[in-house]
C-alpha cells in the first residue's frame, strides 16, 4: 500500500503553523544572540571574530560606493574655489592678519610654559602618532551610530584610539581588523568621554544618544557651564589624552546641556587616528617590569684593576671570618676557673635552710657560650622614668 | 483550436529572496557618508517593510529565516547589538501572522494603520533593548528619525501586498 493510501493521506500540516514554528525559533535564537552581546564589552566576547569577518567583506563595497561620492566632493570643491577664488582669497588674507597676532603670543606662551615646566618638574605627554584614514560607510540610526573606515590594525590600530577629524574629537575605534576598522562616534547612545569645561576646569561625562547633539551629564559644580563654553576631553580614566576639542555647549530642547561638534561643520570624511591606548603607554614598560636587581646581570664585566680590589676586599673578609671563628673555638674549649674556698666554716644543714635555698646544678662539663653579635654603635639606654613622675592614665592622650 | 496558456509560477526566489537582496543593496547604498547642504541621506529600516508585508501574503517558513538573516545584517553593518533586529523584525513577521486572518483584503487605508503600528511596535522593542543593554536611552527625535523615512516605505510594502497576494485560501 502506498503511503498516500494510507491513513496518513488526509494529514497535513497547515503552513502558517510551520511558520509560526519557525518565527518561535528565530525569536529565541535573537534573544540568545542578545544576551551573548554587549557592546561595551563586545572587544572581549565572542562575536568580534564575527563582526571582524563581516567588515572585512564590506569595507570594499562601502569603499568602491563611496568613492563617487567623494570624486564629485572634490569636483563640486575645485569649482567652488574656482568661480570663488577672489571673495576666498580676500577671506584668507583677513584671517592671516589676525593669526599672526595669536602665532605671536601662542609662541610666548609655550615658551614660558616650558620654562615652568622646567622648573616644577612637570612631566609632559610625549607626541601621539597619528594615522591617517578613509570613512566609508556611515550608520546614522538612533540605536547605532559609527563608522567603518579603511585603516585598521596593520597601521597600528587598537580598540580605543581616539579619532579626530580635522575640526576636532569625532569617537573611538571600537573594533580593528586587519585593513579596517570601526569608529564609536561620539553621538552613539553606548559612547561615554569624561571632559572639562575649558572656562571653569568643571569636569562633566558626555553620553551620546543618539542625537546629533550628546548630553552633559554630572556636571560638577552649580553654574559651572554657560552657553558658549568650550568642551574638551579631560583625559581622567586614562581613554583620552587631555585637551583634545569637542564642541561647545548648548541648551538643548530638553532643558539639559547639549554640545554642539566642532566636527559637525563638515563631512566627516578623512579622520585620523591618534596611537593612543592610555597612560600606561607614556611610561617606560621595561623599566617598570625590570628586577630591581636586574641591571647586576647586565653590567659590563671589571676590570683587571676592579677584579683585583673585589678578590682583595674577598680574601681579606674571609681572614676575618676565619680568625674571629678561630677566637669564639678558643675560649670556648678554655678550661673554667677552679672555685674560691669559703674562710667561714660552713655551718650545718638544716632542712630548713635547704630547701631554702636549693643547690644549683652545675654541669660537668663546661658548655660553649653562644657568641652574640656585638652591635656597631653601643644601644641607646632605655630612659627611666623620674622618680617623681606621675604614671599617665591610659585615655590621657585621647 | 485552443491556445495554450501560459502559467507564471511566482516562487519564493520573486517574492521573497529578490526582495531581501533588494533591501540590503538599498541598505548599502544608503550607508554612504554622503552630505548635502548639511543633511545626510536617510536611513530607514527597510526589512520592516518585508517583516509587514510576507505575512499578509501568504504563510512560508523561508521567511522568517531570511528576515533573520536581514536583522543579523543591519546589526552587522551598523555596529549595533547583535540580535536587536531580528528580534524586532521577528516580532512584527509573528504579529501580523497571528492577525492574517483578519487582515487579508482589507482596505489600504487599514493596512497602513497596522503599517504604522507594525513599525511603531518594532522600533518600541529596538528602544527598550537598547535602553536596557546600554542603561541609557535613545533620544526620541533621533528615533523619530527613522521612524518617519521607515513609514514613508508603506507604498513599497502595499505594492508588494498587491503584486504577489494570490489570495489563495489554501493559505489561509
Amino acid at each position: 500500500m502506498a503511503f498516500r493510501d494510507g491513513p496518513f493521506e488526509n494529514i497535513k500540516v497547515p503552513l502558517a503553523w510551520t511558520a509560526a514554528v519557525v518565527v518561535i525559533v528565530g525569536i529565541i535564537g535573537a534573544v540568545m544572540l542578545l544576551l551573548g552581546d554587549s557592546r561595551q564589552s563586545r572587544n572581549v566576547g565572542g562575536y568580534a571574530p564575527v563582526r571582524a569577518g563581516f567588515e572585512t567583506g564590506a569595507a570594499p563595497v562601502g569603499g568602491v560606493l563611496s568613492a563617487p561620492v567623494r570624486w564629485t566632493g572634490n569636483a563640486v570643491d575645485y569649482v567652488k574655489g574656482y568661480f570663488f577664488a577672489v571673495s576666498e582669497n580676500r577671506r584668507l588674507r583677513a584671517e592671516i592678519v589676525e593669526l599672526n597676532a595669536w602665532r605671536d603670543e601662542a609662541l610666548a606662551l609655550k615658551n614660558l610654559n616650558g620654562r615652568y615646566e622646567q622648573m616644577l618638574g612637570v612631566k609632559t605627554e610625549p607626541p601621539v602618532p597619528m594615522v591617517t584614514g578613509l570613512a566609508i560607510t556611515d550608520a546614522r540610526g538612533p540605536f547605532a551610530r559609527s563608522r567603518l573606515l579603511n585603516i585598521g590594525a596593520a597601521k597600528g590600530i587598537h580598540v580605543g584610539n581616539p579619532v579626530l577629524s580635522e575640526h576636532g574629537l569625532v569617537g573611538r575605534i571600537m573594533g580593528a581588523a586587519a585593513g579596517n576598522s570601526r569608529m564609536l562616534l561620539l553621538t552613539d547612545v553606548a559612547s561615554r568621554t569624561p571632559v572639562l569645561v575649558e572656562r571653569t576646569d568643571a569636569r562633566a561625562m558626555l553620553t551620546g544618544d543618539g542625537s546629533g547633539s550628546p548630553r552633559l551629564d554630572y556636571i560638577r559644580g552649580a553654574g559651572s557651564v554657560q552657553e558658549g563654553d568650550r568642551i574638551m576631553t579631560s583625559g581622567d580614566g586614562g581613554g583620552f589624552p587631555r585637551g583634545l576639542p569637542i564642541g561647545v555647549a548648548a541648551k538643548g530642547v530638553d532643558g539639559t546641556w547639549r554640545v554642539k561638534l566642532f566636527s559637525d561643520r563638515s563631512a566627516i570624511d578623512y579622520v585620523r587616528v591618534l596611537l593612543f591606548q592610555d597612560f600606561s603607554q607614556l611610561a617606560d614598560q621595561n623599566a617598570l617590569n625590570a628586577a630591581p636587581l636586574a641591571s647586576l646581570a647586565a653590567a659590563p664585566p671589571p676590570t683587571p684593576a676592579q677584579a683585583a680590589a673585589i678578590q682583595d676586599v674577598a680574601t681579606r673578609r674571609a681572614a676575618a671570618a676565619a680568625a674571629t671563628a678561630e677566637r669564639v673555638r678558643a675560649a670556648n674549649a678554655a678550661p673554667p676557673p677552679a672555685p674560691v674556698a669559703a674562710p667561714t666554716p660552713v655551718p650545718a644543714r638544716t632542712p630548713t635552710a635547704a630547701a631554702a635555698r636549693p643547690a644549683a646544678v652545675r654541669p660537668a662539663t663546661p658548655q660553649p657560650r653562644p657568641v652574640a653579635p656585638r652591635p656597631a654603635a653601643p644601644a641607646p639606654q632605655p630612659v627611666a622614668p623620674a622618680p617623681d613622675a606621675e604614671p599617665t592614665p591610659a585615655g590621657a592622650a585621647e | 483550436m485552443r491556445r495554450a496558456i501560459t502559467v507564471r509560477v511566482v516562487g519564493p526566489l520573486q517574492w521573497i529572496v529578490y526582495p531581501a537582496l533588494i533591501a540590503i543593496a538599498v541598505t548599502v547604498l544608503l550607508a554612504i557618508p554622503f552630505r548635502l547642504f548639511g543633511l545626510n541621506l536617510p536611513e530607514p529600516v527597510l526589512p520592516i517593510v518585508l517583516a509587514f508585508a510576507w505575512p499578509l501574503i501568504r504563510p512560508s517558513m523561508l521567511a522568517p529565516l531570511v528576515l533573520f538573516g536581514l536583522g543579523l545584517f543591519l546589526d552587522l553593518f551598523w555596529g549595533g547589538t547583535l540580535g536587536l533586529w531580528p528580534l524586532s523584525l521577528l516580532a512584527v513577521y509573528g504579529a501580523i501572522l497571528l492577525a492574517s486572518n483578519f487582515l487579508a483584503g482589507q482596505a489600504t487605508i487599514v493596512l497602513f494603520a497596522l503599517y504604522v503600528a507594525s513599525t511603531g511596535f518594532a522600533f518600541f522593542l529596538a528602544y527598550m533593548i537598547t535602553t536596557l543593554s546600554l542603561g541609557s536611552a535613545p533620544s526620541i527625535l533621533a528615533v523619530l528619525g527613522q521612524v518617519v523615512p521607515t513609514l514613508l516605505l508603506f507604498p513599497l510594502a502595499d505594492w508588494l501586498i498587491q503584486r504577489f497576494d494570490d489570495a489563495d485560501v489554501r493559505f489561509r
